[in-house]
């Protein structure tokens, strides 16, 4: 009896170790697969180049880079203002019943596969860039890339499928903040706008705040959507309107029918991308833990 | 003098109203866009989709690469990439969620393994996809197939399995723990006997939520099981799942009626799996009390 | 300060010797010497806190399950150092039952409640099965109010009754001892003195050891009683003794009520 249990015990701990050792074993075979590209080309020039060309040997992702950041950007300047209203919306005015069932519709939403969004994106937002917004935008830029695949495309769908992460996070911050604090601030004859603005958000600050960057760390590491509709040009743009290639997109792309050396470089792309999502992920768990913030 | 006061008290108030009014009405407005967004997406698709979801879709073979015919093929080897993903992570995961809140506890290694299960979370599906194909399509030689696939999306949805497992065994009260060693059992007999009875809702939930994360997986799985449009034979084949299907007939256009027929089936597959978790855990679940 | 009994049933289940008992850094229990007789009722009593609960839970080794405890001394059952190398836990749980304050009934049926502690030791005979938990529930008066449901959910019964299963259920593993933590404290009046009146007929049998919080439940029931104040045992005797003539002071004032 004894020895089954210490067995059990084994595997269990097994079990438990498997998380770790498969972070290990992905970190080990992404840079194994990626570092020798990156030493041959040269770390810098392969993050500052500005030619992805890779049939022509040239492996420089600053256009995918700004690519990614561009529709990142896009998507959190729409998104979090967006969310975080919506959060306090549910957090503090909407009565308790009907907020709890937007919320849950909100959740259930937020399991739509990306594909499904790109998919719509390509359907809807592309073309209605193409015919409402670009005819206005062409007055004051003629010369301006005419598809509607392009960064604006992007930000708006990435947004749409951040606002669950910002809204739900948020809004359990708003509504762990400790009653006294509201309390305090009605008594001394704060209003409720003031209360929200002045004493919640900011005691909800970390919480907040992780939201946006878990809604970053989705946004920059999102494939399918972006792959549809924001055209997979490696260029750096020059407008919301231009299309543009990211990170992730290009891996996703590209990795079908690449030469050895080109897979190797895809690969490199992809240690930088782990790069920054790691870094992304503990700023999130510290900012979630170290300020004290309270989450879910 | 008085006057000029009295006014400018009730201008000052008239801003604040409106100010008021922004507020209550800005938030109102945002929020009921957020809502809006996600609701005129899913009903567009379904709108446009369901109207071709029908017998010959479900059980015919692509045709043509998709232009024609059904999706047999791609639910089949949806079933099969997500089956074997969810039978490899299963287990691991409850197992792993048992080690943390039975046998551990705290200490140094505990936070360790625990802040790497985080980081596994966060992973993007594209690096996995990345892992997948140098590790198990080229490094173990399985090629592109059901396998490779399998075990990439199980452990994409680890972490969700250990973290609903762990939510459910935390639910459960110390004292039957208590109850069952008092009596002689050995900690391995109570968790089996005791604790893991209580708490299948809540294993069941986490599992039927890896489900839907692992079916709307498109990046990961089409670096690891291709996209063959042939019906799988055995888990070394390759295949086609429905998101990826998705995917290659909205980018190469082919046919309009079986894109939004792929992109409806796959958003009622993934709401009916997402609402069945729900019901399950709020109906099922923390049932202890007297 | 304690006095050692000579009684004329003499047999000693526990010989507790010099208990030493720490979480991390906090002293629960201070140089506690004490005997348990067989076939007795022993009462602990004292203030909240005293460490009464904390020296029940060693007696069957409990206390393992928190984090951080050390202990120092002997605890000896029948004769074998319960704390020492290669002692076997599992026979010690299976002599040694315990029955907790609050009630604690399995989400399970009444049945699976009581032929789990049989069921994991290895019973598999159903008809043995079904002989032990009539036997038990019979042992404790609950057979005729459950015999008619006994596949029914434990957590439907009344505090009183989850409380009488809860020591069927110990009953069911055949132990020499039965620790009790406060019992009847979670319980109406009722159903508090039904579980008194068990006692005695249990006393027969088995040998109990009671913590609790009720001094009139104590003199009552019991017969000896140890006084338990900061983690110590101030003194422990007959319970004639305790309650009419005690020893020392602070047993006194406890006992008229003075603090506590």
């Amino acid at each position: 009896m004894k020895t089954y249990e210490k067995v059990i015990e084994k595997i269990i701990l097994i079990s438990a170790v498997v998380s770790t050792i498969s972070v290990a074993l992905i970190t080990v075979f992404i840079f194994q697969s990626g570092l020798p590209v990156l030493a041959e080309y040269g770390v810098l020039d392969f993050i500052f180049g500005t030619t992805w060309s890779p049939t022509n040997g040239s492996y420089g992702i600053l256009p995918l880079i700004a690519g990614t950041l561009t529709v990142t950007l896009g998507a959190l300047v729409i998104g979090v203002p967006t969310g975080i209203a919506c959060a306090i919306f549910l957090a503090e005015i909407l009565p308790k019943k009907w907020a709890k069932a937007f919320k849950s519709a909100i959740e259930l939403l937020a399991g739509i596969p990306s594909v499904v969004y790109g998919f719509f994106g390509l359907v809807v937002i592309v073309p209605a860039i193409r015919n409402y917004i670009l005819p206005v935008y062409q007055i004051f830029d003629p010369d301006v890339s005419a598809t509607g695949f392009s960064i604006l495309a992007g930000a708006v769908i990435l947004a749409i499928m951040i606002l669950p992460t910002i809204v739900s996070i948020s809004e359990n911050s708003i509504t762990a903040v400790p009653r006294e604090f509201k309390e305090a601030s009605l008594a001394l004859g704060a209003n409720k706008m003031e209360t929200i603005m002045k004493v919640l958000i900011p005691a909800a600050g970390s919480g907040i705040l992780s939201s946006i960057i878990l809604g970053m760390g989705r946004a920059i590491g999102e494939t399918m959507a972006v792959l549809l509709i924001t055209g997979n040009m490696a260029k750096v743009p020059g407008s919301i309107m231009d299309p543009v290639a990211t990170l992730t997109g290009t891996i996703a792309m590209e990795m079908g029918y690449a030469s050895p050396t080109h897979q190797q470089a895809l690969f490199a792309v992809g240690i930088i991308l782990f790069v920054i999502i790691m870094l992304l992920n503990i700023i999130a768990q510290f900012s979630m833990r170290g300020l004290g913030g309270k989450t879910s | 003098m008085n006057h000029i006061k009295h006014e400018s008290r009730k201008y000052l108030k008239k801003i604040k109203t409106s100010k008021n009014f922004m507020f209550y009405g800005g938030t109102g407005i945002l929020a009921a866009i957020t809502l809006a967004a996600l609701i005129i997406i899913v009903g567009y698709i379904l709108v446009n989709g369901l109207t071709h979801i029908n017998f010959e879709f479900l059980t015919q073979e692509p045709k043509r690469m998709g232009k024609e015919g059904g999706i047999f093929s791609v639910i089949i080897g949806t079933l099969m990439v997500t089956g074997v993903g969810i039978l490899i992570a299963t287990p691991i995961g409850i197992a792993a969620a048992i080690y943390f809140t039975e046998y551990a506890k705290n200490g140094k290694w505990v936070t360790i393994i625990r802040f790497f299960t985080e980081i596994l979370a966060g992973i993007p599906s594209i690096i996995f996809g990345l892992f997948g194909f140098a590790f198990f399509v080229i490094f173990l030689g399985m090629g592109w197939s059901v396998i490779s696939g399998g075990l990439t999306l199980a452990l994409m949805v680890l972490p969700t399995l250990i973290r609903a497992t762990e939510e459910s065994l935390k639910t459960v009260p110390m004292a039957y723990r208590e109850g069952s060693l008092s009596l002689g059992a050995t900690r391995w007999q109570t968790i089996v006997k005791v604790i893991i009875p209580c708490c299948k809702p809540g294993i069941l939930t986490g599992l039927i939520l890896g489900i839907g994360r692992a079916i709307g997986e498109t990046a990961a799985v089409m670096l690891t099981v291709g996209g063959s449009l042939r019906i799988p034979t055995s888990i070394f084949d390759s295949t086609r799942t429905m998101s990826v299907h998705l995917y290659v007939l909205a980018a190469e256009g082919l046919s309009q009626e079986k894109t939004y027929a792929t992109a409806a089936l796959l958003i009622i597959i993934v709401l009916l799996i997402n609402t069945t978790a729900n019901l399950i855990s709020s109906r099922l679940g923390g049932n202890y009390g007297n | 300060m304690e006095t050692k009994l000579i009684t004329d049933t003499n047999e000693i289940k526990f010989e507790i010797d010099k208990l030493n008992l720490y979480y991390s850094s906090f002293q629960a229990l201070k140089e506690i010497d004490m005997t348990i007789y067989g076939n007795k009722i022993t009462a602990l009593i004292g203030p909240s806190g005293c460490g009464k609960s904390t020296f029940l839970r060693t007696l069957n080794r409990m206390n393992d399950l928190i984090p951080g405890v050390t202990i120092d001394g002997t605890i000896q059952f029948d004769e074998q150092d319960i704390y020492g190398t290669g002692y076997d836990i599992i026979e010690l749980r299976k002599k040694v039952g315990m029955v907790f304050q609050k009630p604690n009934p399995f989400p399970k049926t009444i049945y699976e409640n009581v032929v789990y502690g049989p069921k994991i030791h290895g019973e598999k005979d159903r008809s043995h099965l079904d002989h032990i938990v009539e036997r038990t529930l019979k042992e404790v008066a609950l057979w005729e109010e459950v015999k008619d449901r006994l596949h029914k959910p434990a957590l439907g019964l009344s505090g009183g009754q989850q409380q009488r299963l809860c020591i069927a259920r110990c009953l069911a593993v055949e132990p020499e001892v039965i620790l009790m933590d406060e019992p009847t404290s979670a319980l109406d009046p009722v159903a508090t003195s039904k579980i008194e009146g068990l006692l005695e007929e249990l006393a027969e049998k088995y040998t109990i050891v009671i913590v609790t919080h009720n001094m009139q439940q104590a003199g009552r029931v019991s017969d000896f009683t140890s006084f338990f104040l900061n983690g110590k045992v101030i003194e422990t005797d007959k319970t004639e003794v305790i309650f009419s003539n005690p020893a020392n002071k602070k047993t006194e004032d406890y006992i008229t009520g003075r603090f506590g």
